[in-house]
């Protein structure tokens, strides 16, 4: 039903927006209130035409059930609750203090049969499902709005272009530096030295301090239990790089000895796989 | 009448008007007729793209730093591809044998350097392309790590991000050994000497690299399979579950 369909006391709306409005009530809010209490007042004027105009109006459901369950057990109601607002515009009083004391009707929804309404003929072709879901069974994604930018163009050009120069980058050095490619292999002749590809170079280099089985099993083994235990181990929430001085510190001390022990393999180790200085014997490094 | 000859641009026009042009560009590609530059073809360049989607519409702006995240993983990705095309166009010239007196596989990797097309750049860059992935996924987990992008809730992504670390060890390791040269097996008798010392299966763990007790023609055939097909696809699925957990975990970490 069309708001402006709903038949009202205009002389009760005038009053009480007058009394709102004096109390420096904002406008809206005021013809709000001076509408509600309107309505009310005229229905307990006219309860049996209020009831018609209802009836009409093809009423929304809850609003509906007490108007359209019969004028009979709604007019008592409507009575009561219209008869304060009248009573106090007539002594001149502050009508919507009391207006909002008084208990408005009950609404009362249909119950639920358990059957599937049958469409309307002509109706379209569609029809809603609703269920009820528990909140626990609904994944809840927290994520905030925050400043975000379009992918496309944004992100996307910075890859594009990323990727462009790395991949010209990569061309121009391929062109011009060969990867190895030495004589056939020869299981019965050792080159000196010989050594694991640079990624491992680190751990054939703490060969020379430990037992192969600490060197060889142990460490590798430690490194990868402990970087994959690395987020549950490191439980401080922040990620401010001040907040984490631990470790960051630890992180950057194992990265480090990881590096300089490669690169100590690489560079530093030549024939026997003995310490070299690179400027004066020589690099036996190999990529 | 005469009949004028339309120009190039009337025809590329004509042509984005057909209707196998619209059905091969879906609405928001740049490449359909009447794309604006709108936030709504923005997001439906991204959305409307089987590769872009892998990104979400939006992300968070100060991803775009290039000094957060120095595009290291898109860069590893992007080297995992490039290896891929270029692994794979090493394989038509490549036979993985290399038997007493045989050695086909040193053979076609000279073969490949001084008879096929291009066959000497594919595999520079096949091979300097390798070495930089091991270097750029390094970087990218330190990246991960001094940015805290491994807190809660991407603890997992990061154990996922280290299975992909040594993954990418594994297949570079394994390509290590396919050229068949005097570098090729005895850095990888060096590399799998080390696994002749874990502790009660040390023979049955060496037997299983190698397929013998000694680096030879087995091995080249196992590590081959390893490194055409095995490890990728257990490193695509991988990647996989990497980047569907980067957007369920709610996009780019931070900021700062």
């Amino acid at each position: 039903m069309a708001k402006e369909d709903t038949p009202l006391d205009q002389e009760v709306f005038d009053s009480t927006l007058e009394a709102e409005l004096a109390k420096g009530i904002d406008r809206r809010v005021a013809e709000g209130r001076a509408r509600s209490a309107a309505v009310r007042a005229f229905r307990a004027a006219n309860p049996e035409e209020a009831a018609k105009h209802e009836a009409a109006g093809g009423a929304p459901a809850a609003a509906a059930a007490a108007g359209g369950n019969g004028g009979a057990a709604a007019a008592p109601a409507a009575a009561a609750a219209a008869a304060a607002p009248a009573g106090a515009v007539a002594t001149g009083g502050a009508p919507v203090a009391v207006a909002a004391s008084v208990t408005t009707p009950v609404r009362e929804a249909p119950l639920p049969t358990g059957n599937l309404p049958t469409p309307k003929k002509g109706a379209d072709d569609k029809h809603r499902l609703l269920a009820l879901v528990p909140p626990e069974g609904i994944q809840r994604v927290d994520r905030e709005q925050g400043d975000r930018v379009n992918v496309w163009p944004h992100l996307l050009i910075e890859e594009f272009v990323a990727m462009f120069i790395l991949l010209a980058a990569l061309t121009v050095f391929s062109t011009f530096i060969n990867a190895p490619l030495r004589e056939l292999a020869n299981p019965n002749l050792t080159p000196n030295p010989s050594k694991a590809p640079w990624y491992f170079l680190g751990l054939q280099e703490l060969l020379r301090y430990f037992h192969p089985m600490v060197a060889g099993i142990t460490i590798p083994t430690f490194i990868l239990i402990g970087l994959m235990a690395v987020p549950y181990v490191d439980r401080n929430p922040s990620n401010k790089p001040g907040d984490r001085k631990i470790a960051i510190t630890m992180f950057t001390i194992l990265f480090m000895f990881g590096g300089i022990l490669t690169i100590i393999g690489s560079f530093f180790r030549g024939p026997g796989y003995n310490w070299v200085w690179p400027w004066a014997q020589g690099v036996f490094f190999e990529l | 009448m005469k009949l004028k000859p339309p120009s190039p641009g009337d025809l590329g026009e004509r042509l984005r008007e057909t209707e196998v042009w619209k059905s091969i560009f879906r609405p928001g590609s740049i490449f359909r007729k009447g794309y604006k530059d709108t936030s709504r073809d923005r997001a439906l360049a991204t959305m409307n793209n089987v590769l872009y989607h892998l990104h979400p519409v939006k992300v968070k702006r100060h991803g775009l730093k290039l000094t957060y995240t120095f595009c290291l993983g898109g860069l590893s990705f992007f080297l995992f591809v490039l290896l891929t095309i270029t692994g794979i166009f090493l394989m038509f010239f490549y036979r993985p044998t290399a038997d007493i007196g045989g050695a086909q596989a040193f053979q076609d990797m000279q073969l490949i350097r001084t008879s096929v097309f291009f066959g000497d750049l594919v595999r520079n860059l096949h091979r300097w392309g390798a070495h930089l992935m091991v270097f750029s996924v390094t970087l990218h987990m330190a990246r991960v790590f001094y940015t805290g992008a491994y807190k809660p809730p991407r603890e997992f992504n990061w154990v996922v991000g280290v299975i992909l670390l040594f993954l990418t060890l594994g297949l570079s390791f394994t390509g290590y050994l396919l050229p068949w040269d005097q570098l090729a097996i005895w850095a990888v008798t060096v590399g799998t000497s080390l696994a002749g010392y874990s502790p009660l299966i040390a023979k049955q763990a060496n037997f299983l690299l190698l397929g013998g007790v000694v680096v030879g023609p087995e091995t080249l055939l196992r590590w081959y399979t390893l490194h055409v097909i095995a490890l990728p696809f257990v490193l695509v699925i991988f990647l996989a579950v990497h980047f569907w957990r980067i957007r369920k975990d709610g996009g780019i970490s931070g900021p700062l």
